[in-house]
């Protein structure tokens, strides 16, 4: 029995992720290497062709959601890791009201946030509307249906997700590793890059990790903030899937999304000296 | 009990129908996401056009069970508080419970959810529902997932549905569907920065950069690339569609078009983030009526006529009950409470005398609005500007992959 005990446990969670995730995942990669419509119905073929296919034409949506998901990641990081660092360090006994108000936006659906940006950056709206009419920007200037938007909501969205790992990293940083350097006349900035910042950095990767991901498969921002140039993938599989009804090529393309996006992140864990990329994210 | 007197009609002019549609698309789009996942693997084929005896042998065996599930989009019946009157009524005269759900937000989303259901013939929850003419309506056509309606049991439709309703070119001699209601899309307009507007052309005046809107439906997007050439889009061939698409992307690479919209153009519009833009009459109507200054425009070379259907999924549990529905909203007078409260075009042409009458009857701002909704072009257009409607071209699954590939380059580069 006590041998069993450790396969007990893991097996509600296993099931779980078995059932909900391996299977559809197992399905969907059937699904790719099918060919047909809905009318005529699929037949498997596993014809990979549909891979190169998809990633030729859809190369620029790829490009751009990485490029998108990397500015908006680096962002993040700029942003959250000054304010975790202010919360763990100067947060005193309100810790926990400020972390509260860090994760507040959730109570909110991510839909009516996004939605909301439409109303405060309208372009003759609260904010813009003063500014034209002041002559501090030009009449035609918008921000709504650019880059800018979209990489804006995206750092919005995720952010919570950067600053939450960072800050427990820096909240297990011993203070008294901190003393320990300036005793041995570190200045306090010496005592940041070689102690503090070195062992917030599984922080910083997990926080990486959680939100470049859903940064760039996201495809509700681009949808309600992006204009014609801003489409990123997700928005093709969403249209692949709901529009076209041509699943071969949106499961070829979420494949393809996860192996780059998977290839990524180990090529970020090397450079990083992360060895193993699991452990520092559950860190 | 008549909607005229009945604040829950102004208020139905008031409510904006486009932002419940447009936010329970995007919720839905994420779970619909993953339905249509697991809809991969159990795909239906394609079945044989339906026998000469399949009405007989569907309907012979059905009767009415007293109760009913109707399947339609937000705002699209009269609705008093909690209630809907003329959903009462129908209780009332029939006998028949109507469980009534605002569930469709839109066409690809509501076909991803019930195309699974329907393949494995499992219930979908809903006796009726309300689809548009297109590629979707044709896909359940094709595949049998909608009843044969025995007309023997239509007698209001044969008797009072609008001549150009019937026999229409998706579903010939009204086999599957009947109209709900009918709607225009055209371009809109803010006064407020726009001078007239009378062409398609002026959506590719260079003075509106960055300010206009087009629909990202490929279908819509496509007709009003072909009516700036000319070409009939039901009569149009591959050719047309290339020079459409490359007139589209001509648009879209000067920079003109701000964005390409789902449902949310009408907020867009109205704060002047776009200035001139394609859209649906009732939308338009809906925002004129509520005090907006906006204009709608069937344009010069043409416009698109849709239909929204009502039909039966085969695996309807309520069929009786469904179709008794379909025929009781053709009377006149519960086709006048549903187009005072839905402000489309309504397919009983004989509700025009009906709103005048309680317009006459009514005072102050239900009078105006009464009488507003009797003169509007947009729910009761003119001859003019019906014969410059089109309807959308009913495609191939073949032709369908070669449309979507040359106009979603388009609108999703």
């Amino acid at each position: 029995m006590k041998r069993l005990a450790p396969y007990l446990l893991i097996l509600p969670g296993g099931l779980w992720l078995v059932i909900f995730l391996v299977v559809p995942m197992v399905f969907m990669a059937s699904v790719s290497t099918q060919q047909g419509d809905v009318v005529n119905g699929f037949v498997q073929t596993f014809d990979f062709s549909v891979y190169g296919d998809a990633l030729a034409q859809y190369q620029t949506q790829f490009l751009r959601s990485a490029g998108y998901g990397l500015v908006a990641t680096v962002i993040s990081v700029a942003l959250a890791y000054p304010m975790a660092y202010w919360i763990a360090f100067k947060g005193g006994s309100r810790k926990s009201t400020y972390l509260l108000l860090v994760l507040l936006p959730f109570f909110v659906s991510f839909v009516l946030r996004t939605v909301s940006w439409k109303f405060l950056l309208a372009d003759d709206g609260m904010l813009l509307g003063p500014l034209k009419a002041t002559g501090l920007v030009p009449g035609d200037f918008h921000v709504l249906q650019t880059t800018v938007a979209v990489i804006g909501g995206l750092v919005y969205n995720y952010l919570p997700f950067m600053i939450l790992p960072i800050y427990v990293a820096l909240e297990r940083v011993d203070p008294r590793v901190v003393e320990a350097a300036q005793d041995l006349y570190a200045a306090r900035r010496q005592a940041f890059t070689k102690v503090v910042l070195p062992l917030s950095l599984p922080g910083v990767f997990a926080g990486v990790l959680m939100t470049f991901v859903p940064m760039t498969a996201d495809y509700v921002n681009a949808g309600i903030l992006g204009g014609p140039e801003n489409t990123m993938i997700g928005n093709i599989i969403q249209t692949q899937y709901l529009v076209n009804n041509d699943y071969p090529t949106a499961a070829a393309l979420s494949f393809t999304l996860m192996a780059a996006m998977l290839v990524g992140i180990f090529a970020y864990a090397k450079a990083l000296g992360t060895e193993n990329v699991l452990e520092a994210a559950a860190r | 009990m008549h909607t005229s007197h009945d604040p829950a009609f102004l208020r139905g002019m008031t409510q904006s129908r486009s932002i419940t549609r447009r936010d329970a698309f995007r919720v839905a789009g994420l779970s619909a996401a993953g339905l249509a996942l697991a809809a991969c693997g159990v795909q239906g084929k394609k079945v044989d056009a339906p026998k000469a005896d399949a009405v007989a042998d569907y309907w012979s065996s059905k009767k009415k069970n007293g109760t009913l599930r109707f399947a339609n989009w937000p705002l699209y019946i009269d609705k008093d508080g909690k209630d809907y009157p003329s959903l009462d009524m129908f209780t009332a005269d029939t006998g028949i419970k109507v469980t009534y759900q605002e569930a469709i937000q839109d066409n690809t989303t509501f076909f991803g959810k019930i195309q699974p259901l329907l393949a494995a013939n499992n219930d979908i929850g809903f006796d009726l529902m309300v689809m548009t003419n297109g590629l979707q309506l044709s896909k359940a056509i094709a595949l049998g997932y909608l009843v044969p309606l025995d007309h023997s049991k239509l007698p209001n439709f044969a008797a009072n549905a609008a001549q150009k309703v019937k026999n229409p070119t998706w579903d010939p001699g009204n086999v599957h569907t009947i109209p709900w209601t009918v709607g225009l899309t055209g371009i809109a307009y803010n006064p407020k920065y726009v001078d007239e507007v009378t062409s398609i052309e002026d959506l590719w005046n260079p003075k509106y950069k960055g300010k206009v809107g087009m629909m990202l439906d490929t279908q819509e997007v496509a007709n009003f690339g072909m009516f700036s050439l000319g070409v009939d889009p039901e009569k149009s061939t591959e050719a047309d569609w290339r020079k459409a698409g490359e007139k589209l992307r001509q648009q879209r690479d000067a920079g003109l078009v701000r964005k390409y919209y789902e449902n949310d153009y009408v907020d867009a519009l109205v704060r002047g983030d776009v200035w001139i833009t394609m859209a649906w009459s009732g939308d338009i109507f809906q925002q004129v009526a509520e005090g907006k200054d906006l204009k709608f425009v069937v344009p010069a070379e043409g416009g698109t006529i849709w239909t929204d259907n009502m039909c039966i999924p085969k695996t309807a549990q309520n069929p009786v009950d469904a179709l008794t529905l379909m025929d009781y909203v053709y009377q006149p007078k519960i086709a006048t409470m549903l187009v005072e409260y839905i402000n489309y075009i309504t397919p009983v042409p004989a509700t025009r005398e009906l709103v005048l009458a309680d317009a006459a009857k009514a005072k102050g701002d239900d009078k105006a609005s009464l009488e507003q909704i009797a003169k509007s072009p947009l729910i009761f257009p003119s001859d003019a500007d019906m014969a410059k409607l089109r309807s959308y071209k009913t495609l191939t699954t073949a032709e369908e992959k070669v449309f979507e590939s040359i106009f979603q380059p388009v609108t999703q580069g």
